[in-house]
């Protein structure tokens, strides 16, 4: 084969490559789009809908944009509907239930990690063991349970099952097996307490597993449903996806307003999202979250 | 030697001291209503016990004899176990689609595109369950426009008791999708390139180093995405609750908004904590067929 001719079957070969890539590219990015603009789109129609005039988001056909956007919906949720208070209770039984539940479970993981007592090891294994035990399950006893104490329809009630959790000591525990033992050993010897030792040494070093922790906690309590639903039938001590489900009992035909109170359930944890995301998705990539 | 013993005693004093508030609540709020679960199993606490407890019988295996014979509670598994054998093999695939597309080497706008795709995770599900409540309907809802573009006439997705449940399905995924796609994405980046080399030098084509490279390196991850989501699917409620109630004709009614009537509506909370167990131990089912297999779930 002459040289030309090699030349010109590997330009061939070279130009049929370039070709072949850009199409793919193509394809790929046309794909990503499609799926993306799909995911997308029920949250974009329902800020949308939430800012059209009453009846227009049940028209049908279905319209995208609203012809004169109003914030009416909102402030009838605000004013006449109280749903401002709900946000409240939403927000404090949300922040509440992070604070004590990250403390907590940073103490237990710590203490389960590099402190030493008896009976540490089988305690541990059972808490593994009891992972798989869905929240469910205990859910009718404690209900009864905490009606005997009176804590039924009470904020108190609501945060019982959150204050700790197996997961997060587990998350914690495994986090802090990699703090190097010389630290602690020179904060001891440094005549530091073991509360001190915990506060100044363990808690700054383990600051990406708890910010994790904070954040998936938060977002978790924010979004659950099914105790808030059992244990809160007091409507000015409900959370919002409680408010929101009732809601569209009595509002089914108000398309606009259950949109306006879905984006003021939803818009809080998205901020919290974008504005943490790579914590957020490094957690769940790392597979130390569970859903 | 009297500084070490100090420590060492003071040591475990102040391990249990640290871990006990946490374990305390645990105990309390979790261990012993777990366990009461079970024995409440056991008995017929109704609404008449709920008024007096001089009105609560112990009935034996009796609420699991009634729970075989009962047809709602045949419907609800009948529906939760479609829900799960069609729902979760759908999401992870769609979960495994979009992570392949996010992790081909071509792809511009990474975080962009997984950001998009994300955003129904974070999302509070009884909000965005309102949301596809209007989305599923039959003359306003954006499905059926969307549909129609393609000449699909319309469907009622919510009113019809043959596609109530496939309408559940498509939202959950809708939800859900993005989740799975992370892991996914992970275990995809985890793969060491060498290997696709090694494949590429044997002559191996897209298809085959998909086959016999990606495959069994992402066999661990797969696994374990499997099992998290039949666990999660088995606990289906928010969506019936809000977008159907469990009907058309009861094509929606799960385990768990069964056991969520039974208890807290009719106050059959020695039978609801029957269903409760029957659950629990559903559950058990996928991680113990993964162990079986002989591939641990990464995680407990």
């Amino acid at each position: 084969m002459s040289p030309g001719v090699q030349d010109a079957t590997a330009g061939c070969v070279r130009r049929d490559y370039a070709l072949r890539r850009r199409v793919a590219t193509v394809l790929v990015h046309a794909a990503l789009a499609a799926g993306a603009v799909l995911t997308v789109l029920p949250l974009v129609w329902m800020v949308s809908a939430s800012l059209m005039p009453t009846g227009e988001a049940s028209a049908a056909p279905p319209r995208w944009l609203p012809s004169a956007p109003t914030l009416a919906h909102y402030r009838e949720l605000v004013t006449r509907l109280d749903l401002a208070r709900v946000f409240a209770n939403s927000l404090g039984i949300a922040l509440v239930t992070t604070i004590v539940s990250v403390t907590l479970n940073a103490l237990a993981g710590y203490a389960f990690a590099r402190l030493r007592f008896p009976g540490r090891d089988r305690i541990f294994a059972a808490l593994l063991l009891a992972l798989v035990i869905p929240g469910q399950l205990g859910m009718l006893p404690l209900f009864l349970m905490l009606r005997g104490l009176g804590l039924v329809n009470t904020y108190l009630g609501v945060l019982v099952p959150g204050l700790a959790s197996i997961f997060g000591i587990f998350l914690v525990r495994q986090y802090a097996l990699g703090i190097p033992q010389s630290l602690l050993d020179a904060a001891r010897v440094d005549g530091a307490g073991e509360l001190r030792v915990f506060w100044s040494v363990v808690v700054p070093l383990c600051r990406p597993v708890l910010v994790t922790l904070a954040l998936f906690t938060f977002m978790g309590t924010w979004n659950d449903f099914l105790w808030p639903l059992v244990v809160l039938s007091d409507s000015r001590l409900q959370t919002l996806p409680v408010a929101l489900a009732n809601l569209l009992g009595e509002h089914v035909q108000d398309t606009e307003l259950m949109m306006a109170g879905a984006v003021l359930t939803v818009l809080p944890v998205i901020g919290v999202f974008l504005a943490l995301q790579r914590s957020y998705i490094e957690g769940i990539a790392s597979g130390s979250v569970k859903q | 030697m009297s500084r070490v013993r100090r420590t060492t005693l003071a040591g475990g004093a102040v391990g249990w001291l640290f871990a006990a508030p946490a374990l305390t609540a645990i105990a309390v709020f979790f261990f012993l209503p777990v366990a009461a679960s079970i024995l409440l199993s056991f008995t017929d606490f109704d609404v008449y016990a709920v008024a007096s407890r001089s009105n609560l019988r112990v009935v034996g295996l009796g609420n699991y004899t009634r729970l075989a014979d009962d047809a709602l509670f045949r419907t609800a598994v009948r529906n939760t176990l479609y829900f799960v054998v069609v729902g979760a093999p759908l999401s992870i695939a769609v979960s495994f689609g979009a992570a392949l597309l996010l992790h081909a080497p071509l792809t511009r706008w990474k975080p962009a595109f997984r950001a998009a795709l994300f955003l129904p995770v974070v999302t509070t599900l009884v909000a965005v369950a309102v949301v596809w409540r209007y989305v599923f309907h039959p003359r306003s809802g954006l499905l059926n426009a969307l549909l129609a573009l393609l000449g699909v006439g319309p469907v009622d997705w919510l009113g019809d008791p043959r596609v109530a449940m496939p309408a559940i399905v498509l939202m959950t995924i809708w939800k859900n999708f993005g989740f799975n796609m992370v892991i996914l994405a992970a275990g995809l980046l985890s793969i060491p390139e060498r290997l696709y080399e090694a494949a590429r030098v044997d002559g191996a084509g897209v298809a085959a180093r998909f086959l016999h490279v990606t495959l069994p390196a992402l066999r661990p991850t797969l696994v374990f995405v499997t099992v998290m989501t039949l666990i999660g699917d088995l606990q289906l409620f928010a969506e019936p609750y809000v977008m159907t109630q469990g009907g058309p004709a009861h094509a929606t009614l799960s385990v768990v908004l069964l056991m969520y009537l039974e208890g807290f509506r009719w106050w059959n909370m020695g039978y609801a904590a029957a269903i409760a167990v029957a659950l629990f131990l559903a559950m058990l089912v996928p991680s113990l067929v993964a162990r079986a297999v002989g591939t641990r779930p990464e995680v407990a």
